[in-house]
């Protein structure tokens, strides 16, 4: 027998003990996940659209009964204005929910876990594939002005992965947002 | 801005994620002789019955198998191809203009490539993986894109199989006479049944061995309405593919038992996509071809509107045609009290639950 195999085991039986010691639970990496998540959707300022603003005491201030909710299906707007020829051809709602511009209307999406009017249903590869692509589910219509796909899709999977995990992790809120209105021809 | 062809071989060369891609047509297999174009003898050509509308495009398509391999055809509805498998599709436009390619690598991943004819037809180049926009004037205020890597992947990893137009039903010998925009397979074009005798093609279930497929339908116009859904939109608009959970499946699948998804999952089946000026609308309405969804976003160019989403910036006048005279004159409304949700249960996931 090799004189250095009971060093060799003891070395051994120490290093798994310190890797025990440090492993990371499934609960944990899960947390850790949603926490780096949070950390990348706060960063971005997904929810200055994403979330509607409402006019509170001090002025606009986000509605947390709609977090992450996206453009209120209760809330009915009127057609966009029609802006003179000219360089300022973007209009937006004062909830920062709905956009009126040369692509025509768009309305800020459900990011909610809700199965029928959001993500719920949405697999984290779909995310990562509609991210990716620019496109609805990843292969349908583009995603419209004024969300800004390129610098998300800048991101690895790793970290799109958790920013799925933290859109999951949000309490789910029932809300339809309205198809993009073409412009008008 | 279009960029001429040192300019795309320069963005390429840039690319750091197109290593191992290769960077000129010529080097990918396709051709034993490029200057003279001759086609290496051991790339079959093939057409589909059914093919996909590109606007016009004039299309030719190749696909190579490793030597001493076979596609496993067990599931009739989704082959599976051996490592090493290479297809490519070039389009004209009254001349070469681009050739996509698709090879299925060692790690069982397809990498996709496409590559730009120049003027003179004598080069073809790696396109960037962003595409080219705007390449060719194809009508007035109409140009072609070359597709990105995204947009390869979008059509081709939304079916069960990522090889498209290269299945029993499109490779049949029964050949549907008024498919649109189909030539007919040409002397020496692959056929199913000339797959299965050359051993290419192992493991089709024998019903399809003794009878070429062919869809079932009330008439000729109907079989050709399914056969150009099933073409068009079946890559995206399936049951097993990653839109599943639509509840619309445009496919014709050889598997399916029951008839027709594209029957089954649109006809009085209230649509997903809803606007105010449509808000009732289904996806398809027996003789009412205007108010059915399918028909108003075939029919449609608006980015917003259009189906398919890509790939085109041209309406398929003659496939709309087939589709809308179809459902205006073939189709017979659902009887009163019927659903107006996806009458088969087992063929609307959303009605499984979850995705787990």
């Amino acid at each position: 027998m090799n004189k250095f195999a009971p060093l060799l085991l003891i070395s051994g039986l120490a290093a798994a003990g310190a890797l025990a010691c440090f492993a990371v639970h499934p609960d944990d990496q899960a947390a850790s996940r949603v926490e780096r998540g949070k950390y990348i959707v706060t960063s971005f300022g997904c929810a200055d659209c994403h979330t509607p603003l409402k006019l509170g005491p001090n002025g606009p201030e986000r509605d947390l009964a709609m977090n992450f909710a996206g453009h209120p299906a209760s809330l009915e707007l009127p057609p966009a204005p029609t802006l003179p020829p000219g360089p300022w051809n973007v209009s937006a709602a004062g909830t920062m929910t709905a956009w009126s511009g040369p692509w025509g209307t768009s309305f800020t999406a459900n990011l909610t876990p809700d199965d029928e009017t959001g993500i719920g249903k949405w697999s984290e590869a779909q995310f990562l594939e509609t991210v990716r692509s620019g496109r609805h589910l990843g292969r349908g219509r583009a995603i419209l002005p004024p969300m800004p796909i390129e610098p998300l899709a800048n991101l690895n999977d790793s970290d799109l992965g958790a920013v799925y995990a933290y859109l999951h992790s949000l309490p789910p809120i029932s809300n339809r947002v309205p198809q993009p209105i073409p412009p008008a021809e | 801005m279009l960029l001429t062809v040192p300019a795309l071989v320069a963005a390429t060369t840039a690319s750091t994620e197109r290593a191992g891609v290769p960077k000129r047509l010529a080097d990918t297999g396709l051709y034993a002789n490029f200057a003279e174009l001759q086609v290496a003898a051991d790339n079959l050509p093939f057409s589909p019955q059914y093919p996909l509308w590109s606007d016009g495009a004039t299309k030719r398509r190749w696909i190579h198998l490793p030597p001493g391999t076979a596609i496993d055809a067990s599931d009739v509805d989704a082959w599976r191809f051996p490592i090493g498998t290479k297809l490519w599709k070039e389009f004209a436009f009254g001349r070469r203009v681009e050739t996509r390619y698709m090879e299925l690598g060692a790690n069982g991943e397809w990498t996709y490539a496409t590559y730009v004819w120049n003027e003179d037809g004598r080069d073809s180049v790696l396109a960037p993986e962003r595409g080219v926009r705007g390449l060719l004037e194809l009508a007035p205020g109409v140009r072609h894109d070359i597709p990105s890597v995204s947009d390869c992947r979008a059509c081709h990893q939304g079916a069960p199989t990522a090889v498209l137009g290269f299945g029993a039903l499109q490779l049949s010998s029964d050949r549907d006479p008024s498919a649109p925009h189909a030539d007919g397979a040409k002397g020496g074009e692959l056929e199913l049944d000339a797959l299965v005798r050359r051993g290419l093609l192992r493991g089709l279930p024998d019903a399809f061995v003794e009878h070429a497929p062919r869809i079932a339908a009330s008439n000729p116009r109907e079989r050709a309405a399914l056969g150009y859904l099933h073409g068009n939109c079946g890559h995206c608009h399936n049951a097993r593919g990653p839109l599943a959970d639509l509840g619309l499946a445009l496919d014709y699948p050889l598997g399916e038992a029951r008839g027709a998804p594209a029957l089954l999952t649109t006809l009085g089946v209230a649509s997903k996509f809803r606007s105010s000026a449509h808000a009732n609308d289904v996806r398809i309405a027996a003789n009412d071809p205007d108010h059915s969804v399918l028909a108003r976003r075939m029919a449609s160019r608006k980015p917003l509107l259009q189906m398919p989403p890509l790939g085109t910036q041209i309406a398929d006048d003659e496939g709309l045609a087939l589709v809308r005279g179809w459902i205006a004159s073939d189709l017979a409304p659902l009887s009163s009290g019927a659903s107006m949700h996806s009458p088969i249960p087992d063929l609307d996931p959303l009605a499984k639950g979850r995705r787990p």
